[in-house]
Parts: C-alpha cells; structure tokens; sequence
C-alpha cells in the first residue's frame, strides 16, 4: 500500500476549523428541502438591511471542525428526504473557503447534498482563492446566491463593496453548470425601483445554461432591528418599512420569478 | 337468550369476501377481506350538499348562541340520562342523512350523576341551573356514585397529594373514559348476532367456581347483554331496526354512529374515543359504489354528516375541569391510516372524505382526526393531509410503526388524546397524571408543599445546604419517587375498582371482546422542567434561596448547563431516566384487575395549572409558570431550532410511555416554506424523519403568533379558529385567557 499521500498531507494536516455563529437544524427556506443550515461567522459587507449584525465580526464564535458539524448534521439525516441536506451561510460563508471546502468535500462522501449561500462578495479569480473555489464548486450541488443590486455604484451604497465580482462569481457557475438559486432582498427606497428591478430581471434571463432554478424576492423586515439597539451599532434604514404586498408582487413580475420552476423538480447529483 | 343461526349468511353481506368474521366476531378480518386501498390523490372529492350546508349553518348557530349564552346552551336537570332516556332529537329531521341526538334537543347536556352527584350538581349550577331536589335525594341517599366510592376508601396520603396537587386531574368524579367500542360491529353483525355472542360468552365465563372475578365478570356481561337490547330500543326511536347487519352504506355509518351514541349517552368520559371507524365505512360505501347505490356526492353526505354528529357531542363540566382541560374537549378521537401487518396501507377514499369534512364544513376541533403515520404511506396522502394541517391545524399525527409493533394488532385506535388501544380486546384504565416538577422541590423541602407549605409527602430530610449537592439530591429524590408512585398508583386502584363497581361502561364493553387486556395508565407532568432542574443541579451549580420558614423559593445556577430540547444526550438521557425509573416504581405495585402498567408524558391544557400549582423550578421556571406542555422541552430552552427539539422528544422511550409521549409543534408558514407546494414538502419529510427517528406523537399547528394575538382581542372575527394543544384540537376562542396566553407564549418555530 502506498501512503505517500497521507504523509504529505500530515505536514499541513492541522483539522481546520470553522467559527460558527449558529446551528439550525430545521431550516426549510434555505435551499431544497429540509437543510441543516451551519451560519458561519464573519462578513466583510455592511449591508444597510442586514438583520444579523451579529455575525459581522471575524474570527470570533464557536469554534468546529467539519468533522464535528458533519457528525452533528448526520443526526438529521432522516428528516432531509431526497433533496435536503447541509447549507453552509453565514455571515458570508466564503470568508471562510479553506473551512467550507473541507466540510464539503467530506459530506460529499457521506452522500450528503451540499448547499453554499452566499452573496460572492470574497469572489476573485486570483490566487489561492479561486483554485480553492474552483474545488469548492465540485462539491457544491446548489448555490443560493445573493445579488444585493444589479448597479455596482448603488451596491456600494449599500453594502460598501462593488458587484463586478459578484456579476463575474456568478458567469462562473453558470459557465460551469454549477446550479443555482438567485435571491434578491427588496427594500423600499434602497432596491424598489422598477428600473433596477428591470436591469436586474434581464440580467438573470441571460444567465447561460439554465442553471438558475429559482428566482426569490424577499421583502425587506424589521425583525434584526432589535440586535442593533442591543448591539449600540446605528441602523441605517430607520422609518423604512416592509414593502407592500403590490411592489413584492411588482417585483416578482420584473424578475419574472414564476419562469423559473427547474426547483421544483431539482435533485441533487453524486458528484463525480 | 337469542340464539343466531351461524348456518345463514345474512342478505346484507352480499358482495363481501368471506373468511373467519363470519364465524366469529371479528372487524379486523372483515377490514382485510374487503377493503380497498387508494393510492391516489385528492381530485375525487366533492364539497357539501345543500342539506349538509344548510344543517351545517344550524349547528354554526347553535354554537354562537351557545358561546354568547356563557358556554351551555340548555342542560338536563331532570332526566338521568340512559342509552333510552331521552326521546328521538333532530336538528332538522327531513335533511338529516345520519340521525341521532344525546338529548331530545341539538347541544342540550345530558343530566349524568353516576360519576358523581356533586359534580353533576356542581356542573349545573356554575352554568345557572338548578339541581333537581328528587334527584339530589336519590343519588345522595339512595344510590351510591362512583366519587362517593372512591372518597370512602381514599387514604389520607391520596388525599392530601390530590388536594395539594402533585397529583391532579384523577377520574374520581367524573368518568374515567378512554374505553374505544368496536363499532363496526354494529353495522357488520347488527345488535341480535352480538347478543347471541355475548350470551355464548356468559355460558362459558369460568369453570363453575363463583370466584369474585368470574361474578364480577358474569355480572358485566349481563349489563353489556342488556345496553345491547337498550341501542335496539334507541335506534327503534328513530325509525331503524339495528338488530341486523346494514345493508347500505348510509345504514353503515348510522348503525356505527347508534353505537357510538349508547355510549356518549351513558360516560361523560374524559375521552369518547370513535375509534378506527373509516376502513369499514369505506367497505360499505364502495360496494354502493360499485352498485350504483350512491354516487361520491352522497358518499360524501353521509361522511359530511357523520362528522356534523359528532361535533356536536356535549357534556356539562365544572369550571375545576374545565380549567384542566378547557374548549369543551370530548375527545370523539377518530384514527386512520396506517399500515397493515401484511404490509398494505390502510388509506382508503373514506380517509380523504373525513379530512375533507373540514373544507366541507369549516374548521372543528373534533372529531380530534389523527393519522397514524408511517413514512410508507402513500405520498398522495401525506400531501393532502399536510395541506389540511397547514389551512385548519386541527390534525395530528402518531407513529403507527411503533405501535402497530408495540401492541401486535394493525387493528388499534387512539382511545383519548394520545394513547393507542387494541379496538377489539384492549381497553385502558386512564390515570391522569403526577407532577414530576413538584417531586423535585418535595425533595428539597423535605416533603413540605413550596407553595401551601404544609407537610404532604413524608418528612424527610431536607436539603440544607446553600448549593445542592447532585448526589444528596438524587439519594433523596428516589425515596420521593417511591413515596410519589406508591400514592399514585394506589389511588387509581381505589379509582378503578370503584368505577367498575358503580360506573362500569356496559355500552362500550358491550362492543367489545368479553376478554380483555387491561392497560393500567399513568402520567407524568413536568417533564421537561424535572430534567433541566436535575441537569440544572448536576451541571450548573446550583444555589438555593430560602425564606424565613426554609422552603426553598428559588434558585440561582452558577454556570450554564444542557437543557432538554436540543438533542444533548447530557440532558436528554435525564428525561428518559425519570420516565423509566418512575415507570419501574409504579410497576411493583399491585395493579388492580391485572392490568399491564403504561405511562404517557402529554397534558393537554392542563400544563397551565400544573404550573400555576408548582413553585419556581431550579431550571429557573417561575412560580405559577405554565409547564411546557406534553415531552415539549421548556419554553426557550431550545437553541437549536425545531428538528434538535424533536430527536430530544424522540429519545423518550415509548416502550415505557405506551401511553403516549406528546409533542405539540407550531410553526410560521414562511418557515415552513414560501409557497404551498413547498409547505407540504417540508412537513412531509418533517413527518416522516420525526416517525423515523420513533418520535411518537405531533400537533401541528401552522400559523402567525400575529393571528392569535389578533384572535384573542377580537374573537369574533375568528370564530373557527383551532389550534392543536397537547393531544387535541380546541376552537382559540373558548380557551381561557391563561391558556391563550400560554399558546400565544409557547415556542413558535420562526425564520427571520
């Protein structure tokens, strides 16, 4: 038997380990099916609407090795059917890519379905990251991808940071058939605006390969105020409200959310 | 005594299978002879006839009136209520496909004093009725009541722990319930096939020796003998002759119903279980099916009104119990589904058209509609009844892997809330339950109520110490089981004796094999709070705080500790401890007529007053808190979200807790999923992966914390508004506001 491999692996083989915010086991809106949603710490933006401040700060939370969530996750194995499975989201989950890479790669040989939510903010095509995503990619069976504004200038406002590698994050998967779900959080006064709504809707149509499965609009709450009071950090969309029923519909039509149906009948693949 | 010609096969029987039910009495053969699955989806069904609609209205009325009129509408006071007390009742005669009333009048209560004068008295004159003086007399001077009965054996330890409430809700004034008629019977055999099988049974009880059990036993059968003769009689009354088999399917559903009737005529049990009804009346619909008899609308009629009846079932409570188990709850429990030993499922179209009746007719808590659940049901199936939890939230769901295994038979039904029975020879004593919660702080305070502060258990050594010591407390804590178990269980003896001493159930017997396996149920409440508070002491460091008399008052854990709820085995291992090990202490007591212990952790509303009976728990619950109800885990103990506090749930051992173990789950709809579809997806595999997992029983319940803070203020606007609390399904508006309360604070799974 040849162990070549193992040995040069020990040199580096420290157990990575992931810093967690929280655990929910039940999450059913997080991707197909039920899924064991592993929210990772630490995000480089400062989205206006975020609702989970608390998950801002790097390197703090408890620490986890993909070993240890992969034993916790396998608990819930009964529960997940034939499409749920593990997301990984975070905070940005990306910002922890050594961490996801492994947690995924080993669940892929559990023949555990892999989902990565994430808003591609980390995305670049330099290196090491993108030889690390590129692995990432084939062991991830869906992506819930996050576009926070179609125009980079206004997705700066809003988040500190452009969209060009976002944009370019996404042409990626889609050129690598890599599925997915694209997500888009509608905030009066911030993303409600026909025009960007528009912009927005055609750019997903012409996403190549059919990857994306389904198009979500999910109207702006007011539910992590609260963590902003207790937090003593100023929120910055003070006075503004849930959008209406109407603009969520309006949305929904502009991105022309009920042409994607692929989710419905979406079956994670063994990865070869 | 009626003799019956087993040579003859009745004309009613034409188009059956034949096989042993013919030559004995036997519901579960004739189900596997003859019925048929369904395996597809819900398409076939049909909405309301205009006279369902229109007694359905009626009945609507009715209810407003009877909620605005203070919660009874008309009661008895005169009649004593019998199988043939009361003369024919309609709601309205000429539209009514299933007939049959408790009383001569809709919603008028029935005057039941067996279980006891003073209850019934009581009852009567909380809802502004007088007690009728003749009666007072007779069942105070001459006829002796079951309550009167158990009060002239009770010890002065059971009456004290009753009084101070470490045990509560005991069935000793009132009827113990939870006894499931085998109805189809009835409708298979007609009332004179089971009057000459009951006499053959009294010919052969015994070897000749008149020992007390074969007298008991001659003595039961007689009476079983005589509620048969009396359901010919009643049925008479309404025009139709029961004596023999049915003929159609209507004849079917009415002859069943005549039966369920005798006994809600004569128990005003805790639960008036219907048992598992749908299998056979889907064999009498598809033969006039297959006829050309009916056509699915009337098919549907004949359900649609079925379920009207028994929505409509009453009896007359005092506000004690009512403040135990509140909504007006008869628990008419009706099961279906599950799968067969030979490995079919047992979905048939009638157990669609019974979920349909509440699209039919709008939202009921009961009948209290459980699915016995396996992950091999028919997908078609699950969906629609998924859906139908998601739009009314009146349904639950029992493992029937578990107990199809646990009780031998696929012929079982859900006989109160939670707890499964053999339909044909199983019955259950119903226990009530004991407060574990309380347990624990008798253990701290030497025996000494925390909140009356009187000496109720016996006066051991208390604690003393500032903070407890784990093994000082577990060494005294399992001589306070043993003190707890031994007053437990010997008050349901005196219970169960004296039931069937002056309240025996002729009528649901009767339906009954002659032989019977006992089940002797107990309960436990405060589960959850008795686990945190031992984990609490052995891993938090806790500390004691005392008044000026040394009962402990509250208590401060130093460090963080594992609470149940979260799949940690640390703390999950405790609760399954205190089930067992209170189990194996009950079980060396004598059990009275060789009945089999059983136990359930479930306590439908009664969690709230457990609660406001229970001083502050070292888990930190407050003085006069609600329990968390059934095996739910504390209010906020769960970090995890909802799958982690299910697999807790699901750890407790139902090879114990046979007699249920409770869950009640509640959940947002943006948390189940965005759109319909995917709603039924999650609660499907969410269903499924709890049975897998042995979890053994849910409610569920899908709506926003929003609805029901809205609900309370204006209850008018939602008048069919139902949650599913532990073990049943109750209108919102007609719980108290406590226990409103208590929903509305319970642990709602939500996404952000």
């Amino acid at each position: 038997m040849e162990n070549k491999t193992v040995t040069a692996d020990q040199t580096t083989n420290e157990p990575v380990k992931g810093y967690v915010h929280s655990i929910e086991t039940f999450g059913s809106v997080d991707g197909p099916g039920i899924r064991y949603v592993a929210f990772l710490q630490g995000c480089h933006m400062r989205c206006q609407y975020c609702h989970n401040p608390d998950t801002w700060k790097l390197n703090v939370g408890d620490e986890m090795t993909t070993d240890e969530i992969l034993a916790d996750a396998a608990k819930y194995r009964k529960f997940w059917g034939k499409t749920g499975g593990i997301t990984v989201s975070g905070g940005e989950s990306l910002v922890q890519i050594d961490f996801i890479l492994e947690l995924f790669e080993k669940a892929k040989a559990m023949n555990i379905s892999t989902c990565l939510d994430t808003s591609g903010q980390p995305f670049t095509r330099e290196q090491p990251f993108f030889g690390k995503f590129e692995r990432l990619m084939e062991v991830t069976d869906i992506s819930l991808v996050d576009i926070k504004h179609i125009n980079s200038a206004e997705h700066k406002k809003l988040t500190q940071y452009g969209n060009e590698n976002i944009l370019d994050m996404i042409q990626y998967m889609a050129q690598h058939h890599d599925d997915m779900w694209i997500r888009h959080v509608l905030v009066p006064q911030r993303t409600d605006y026909d025009k960007y709504l528009t912009e927005l809707g055609d750019y997903i149509a012409k996403i190549p390969n059919n990857v994306v499965q389904k198009v979500e609009v999910l109207p702006y709450h007011t539910l992590g105020v609260k963590k902003y009071h207790e937090m003593k950090i100023k929120y910055r969309l003070e006075g503004i409200d849930s959008p209406t029923p109407e603009r969520v519909a309006n949305a929904e039509k502009l991105l022309h959310t009920a042409d994607y149906t692929g989710y419905k009948k979406w079956m994670p693949l063994p990865k070869l | 005594m009626i003799t019956f010609d087993k040579t003859t096969t009745p004309k009613a029987w034409k188009g059956f299978k034949g096989g042993h039910w013919q030559e004995e009495i036997n519901i579960r053969d004739f189900i596997q002879q003859n019925f048929t699955q369904y395996n597809g989806d819900e398409s076939f069904l049909v909405g309301p006839t205009a006279a369902t609609k229109t007694l359905n209205d009626k009945v609507l009325a009715l209810k407003k009136k009877e909620r605005e009129a203070g919660g009874v509408l008309d009661a008895d006071t005169k009649v004593v209520s019998t199988i043939t007390s009361h003369g024919p009742g309609y709601i309205e005669k000429d539209l009514e496909k299933i007939v049959g009333l408790q009383t001569d009048k809709p919603l008028k209560r029935a005057f039941m004093p067996f279980g006891g004068i003073r209850m019934a008295d009581d009852a009567l004159k909380s809802y502004g009725f007088t007690p009728d003086e003749e009666n007072d007399k007779i069942f105070n001077d001459y006829r002796k009541t079951h309550n009167q009965g158990v009060f002239d054996v009770y010890t002065p330890d059971m009456r004290k722990a009753r009084h101070y409430k470490i045990v509560t809700g005991l069935p000793d004034a009132y009827a113990r319930g939870r006894i499931i008629p085998d109805l189809p019977r009835v409708a298979v055999y007609g009332i004179d096939r089971l009057m000459a099988e009951k006499a053959n049974d009294f010919a052969h009880i015994g070897d000749g020796e008149l020992t007390d059990k074969v007298i008991q036993l001659r003595e039961e059968v007689q009476e079983q003998y005589r509620a048969l003769n009396d359901m010919k009689k009643m049925a008479a009354s309404y025009g139709y002759d029961i004596s023999k088999p049915a003929e159609t399917a209507q004849e079917a559903v009415q002859w069943m119903y005549f039966g369920y009737l005798a006994a809600i005529k004569t128990q005003n049990g805790a639960a008036m279980s219907v048992g598992r009804i749908d299998t056979t009346m889907d064999i009498f619909i598809q033969r006039d099916l297959d006829n050309g008899v009916i056509d699915e609308t009337q098919a549907q009629e004949i359900i649609d009104q079925f379920v009207m009846k028994l929505r409509m079932v009453r009896f007359i409570r005092t506000e004690e119990y009512n403040a135990l188990f509140s909504g007006d709850p008869i628990w008419a429990t009706l099961s279906m589904g599950g799968v067969g030993l030979d490995g079919r499922h047992h979905i048939t179209k009638t157990a669609f058209r019974i979920l349909k009746t509440l699209d039919n007719m709008g939202a009921a808590p009961e009948p209290n509609i459980t699915i016995l659940w396996t992950s091999n049901l028919p997908e078609d199936f699950q969906r629609y009844a998924t859906e139908v939890s998601i739009d009314s939230s009146t349904i639950q769901y029992e493992n029937d892997d578990l107990m199809r295994v646990q009780w031998g038979t696929d012929y079982y039904g859900i006989a109160c809330c939670v707890s499964a029975q053999p339909v044909a020879d199983g019955i259950q004593y119903f226990g009530a339950r004991a407060n574990l919660a309380k347990a624990i702080l008798y253990t701290i305070n030497g025996g000494k109520d925390e909140i009356a502060e009187a000496q109720v258990g016996p006066a051991y050594e208390p604690i003393t110490s500032e903070y407890i010591d784990y093994d000082e407390f577990m060494k005294k804590f399992d001589k306070m089981m043993d003190w707890l178990a031994d007053v437990y269980v010997n008050s349901l003896n005196a219970i169960h004796y004296m039931h069937d001493k002056y309240y025996y159930e002729a009528a649901e017997m009767a339906l009954k094999d002659t032989n019977l396996d006992r089940t002797f149920a107990t309960g436990i409440s405060g589960l959850s709070h008795a686990a945190d508070s031992i984990s609490a002491i052995k891993y938090g460091h806790v500390k004691v705080i005392r008044d000026e008399k040394g009962i402990a008052v509250d208590f401060k854990a130093d460090n963080d500790y594992p609470r149940y709820g979260n799949n940690d085995d640390r703390v999950d291992d405790i609760a399954k401890w205190l089930v067992k090990e209170l189990y194996t202490k009950m079980n060396t007591h004598h059990l009275y007529r060789g009945a089999k212990l059983s136990t359930s952790v479930l306590t439908i509303t009664s969690n709230v007053v457990y609660g406001k009976n229970t001083g502050t728990t070292p888990n930190g619950r407050q003085k006069g808190e609600p329990f968390s109800p059934g095996a739910n885990p504390a209010y906020g103990a769960e970090k995890n979200g909802a799958l982690a506090s299910l697999l807790s749930t699901a750890k407790i051992p139902y090879r114990y807790a046979t007699d249920g173990i409770s869950n009640t789950f509640g959940v947002t709809p943006n948390t189940l999923g965005h759109d319909m579809e995917s709603r039924k997806d999650t609660l499907v595999n969410m269903l499924n992966g709890y049975m897998d997992n042995d979890g053994m029983h849910l409610n569920i319940n899908v709506f926003n914390k929003a609805t029901l803070i809205d609900a309370q203020k204006h209850p008018e606007e939602y008048p069919t508004l139902t949650v599913r609390v532990s073990g049943y399904c109750v209108y919102f508006a007609d719980l108290t506001k406590e226990q409103q309360d208590d929903v509305i604070s319970r642990t709602f799974f939500e996404t952000m």
